[in-house]
């Protein structure tokens, strides 16, 4: 339901000549808050709901299996050490990816940024490059690098650096022009301008560009690892399924949907840190 | 040290902005640039200062800056230009950190800064923290900080509200009362350039050209007596004179823009 301004009814027609009235009210709505505790409520009742209707056999537990059963494999993924067998090798894949794409991205996105002649040839590879779903590369990628990490490797870092040049790019351009005009008034130096101006000016968007880019990152490894790995979360899922054992297959689901929660935290972090003046 | 409006000639493309401006700042002057909207009064600012390249003439400095002046012409801006992620002694000490100043002189000149703008217990606060006049506060506090020669005050008090504006207005005249600093100081605001300048360049609607140059005719002290009010304002009225009718042609060409 839209969070929206309550419109009174109007007032009696008797009274209106004489009769002093309030000004309605009419600044209410359109501006939404969350409640603290609210979307944990919501999250437990659909949880709850869930149990109960595996509990009552309201669902075939083959498709659907119960929260508690999810559990329960997650905590025998855990104890068996196969658990952090997989999520272990999907970190280093996500997590070396993730910093070769964002490095590059940064340097070609600060490049972009502040010279005319990379901005004329990088924004035009970046567009041509940028729509294609980096996954569909995978089997080139292979071809090229062999079948080992590195093509999963190589996936993720494509998909991460070119979010991250853009985002980086854009942040950079987004630098209030008239803080430049007044570093460069006080004669201050093109590397001071960029390490104390342009950097802290565009880091809003470069740590915004870190949300999308982690994202990407986990999903580009969950279908690399479904293309050709043996071990990681993705390999895990999938075997699962072909398996047909859907608690296995959730409780896969459910340590991404925690990882991509961590990051989103750890990001969060970050930005409260580095970015506390705004 | 002066400096030198020779010649400037300026287009954007098509546009031509500024026509062969030519006036010269003495050492120590307040000179008020003003002029209908448009008339590229800031563009002019910009060239004096170094930040854009005329299209023809040039700005030059006469004679040497006084000794120890870290940035001999430096800008005060309309928009402040704080560095959101600095505190205010940050942003003092920011035009200052690559200069050959030791860490110790550098901190002595941003508290002397601060505390020539009564700034002093502020210096831990961040920009957004503060009010527009205590802003601008920090960039006059940043164009001191680097013991400059002339001041080039863009427009500098157009963003506040009127006491704020008078109260800055204060700070200024105070500031500049001794002679030893000089300003180009722009603005479409004639009450603060009559009792700013020692003398106005008027520029003409676009493409500006000097059209007058008006000496004021009491010194700085005569400016902040009562008694002067009126000559004050005779000389604003003298100054809307000058501009009125240019000033209404400018808003015309901006409507049919």
């Amino acid at each position: 339901m839209l969070d929206r301004a309550e419109i009174p009814d109007a007032s009696p027609q008797a009274d209106l000549e004489t009769a002093p009235r309030p000004v309605s009210f009419r600044g209410g709505g359109f501006t939404p808050r969350a409640g603290r505790y609210s979307g944990w409520i919501a999250l437990a009742l659909v949880i709850g709901l869930w149990q109960l209707a595996g509990s009552a056999g309201w669902v075939n537990p083959l498709f659907l299996p119960a929260p508690s059963a999810i559990a329960v494999a997650i905590y025998k993924l855990a104890v068996s050490g196969a658990l952090w067998h997989h999520l272990s090798v999907s970190i280093m894949r996500i997590g070396t990816g993730w910093i070769l794409g964002t490095v590059a991205g940064v340097i070609v996105g600060f490049s972009i940024g502040l010279s005319s002649l990379a901005r004329g040839v990088g924004i035009t590879f970046i567009s041509a490059l940028f729509p294609i779903p980096k996954i569909a590369l995978l089997p080139l990628l292979i071809l090229w690098l062999g079948i080992g990490e590195e093509p999963k490797i190589a996936t993720i870092a494509l998909g991460v650096f070119f979010s991250t040049a853009i985002s980086v790019y854009s942040g950079v351009d987004n630098v209030p022009r008239n803080l430049i005009r007044m570093a460069q008034s006080f004669n201050v130096p093109f590397h001071s301008i960029v390490r104390r101006v342009i950097w802290p000016g565009a880091l809003p968007s470069i740590l915004a560009g870190f949300r999308i880019t982690a994202s990407v990152a986990l999903l580009l490894v969950v279908s690399a690892e479904m293309i050709g790995a043996e071990y990681g979360i993705g390999a895990f899922v999938l075997q699962a399924g072909n398996l047909m054992q859907t608690d296995q297959l959730l409780a896969g689901v459910v340590i991404l949907s925690l990882f991509g929660l961590a990051v989103g935290r750890l990001i969060n972090l970050l930005e409260t840190r580095l970015l506390h003046w705004r | 040290m002066d400096l030198i409006a020779d010649h400037i000639s300026h287009r954007f493309g098509a546009l031509e902005v500024l026509d062969r401006v030519s006036f010269t700042v003495g050492s120590g002057e307040v000179v008020a640039i003003v002029g209908p909207s448009g008339c590229g009064k800031s563009t002019l600012l910009s060239i004096l200062g170094g930040l854009l390249q005329p299209s023809a003439g040039a700005a030059e400095l006469r004679g040497a800056p006084p000794p120890g002046s870290l940035n001999p012409l430096t800008f005060v801006f309309q928009d402040f230009a704080l560095l959101p992620w600095c505190t205010v002694a940050e942003n003092v000490e920011f035009p200052l950190l690559h200069t050959c100043l030791s860490v110790g002189e550098r901190r002595a000149a941003v508290d002397d800064a601060l505390r020539r703008t009564s700034l002093a217990d502020f210096r831990g606060t961040y920009p957004k923290q503060l009010s527009g006049g205590m802003r601008q506060r920090v960039g006059i506090a940043r164009a001191l900080a680097v013991r400059p020669a002339i001041l080039l005050m863009d427009e500098p008090l157009s963003a506040l509200d009127s006491q704020t504006r008078e109260l800055l207005m204060e700070d200024f005249i105070r500031l500049l009362a001794d002679g030893t600093l000089g300003a180009v100081y722009v603005t479409h605001n004639l009450e603060e350039a009559v009792r700013l300048a020692d003398r106005i360049v008027v520029l003409s609607r676009r493409p500006g050209r000097v059209r007058e140059v008006v000496a004021i005719p009491l010194t700085r002290t005569e400016r902040g007596d009562i008694h002067a009010r009126e000559k004050l304002l005779a000389l604003q009225s003298e100054l809307w004179s000058l501009i009125r009718e240019e000033a209404v042609e400018a808003e015309r060409e901006v409507q049919h823009a």
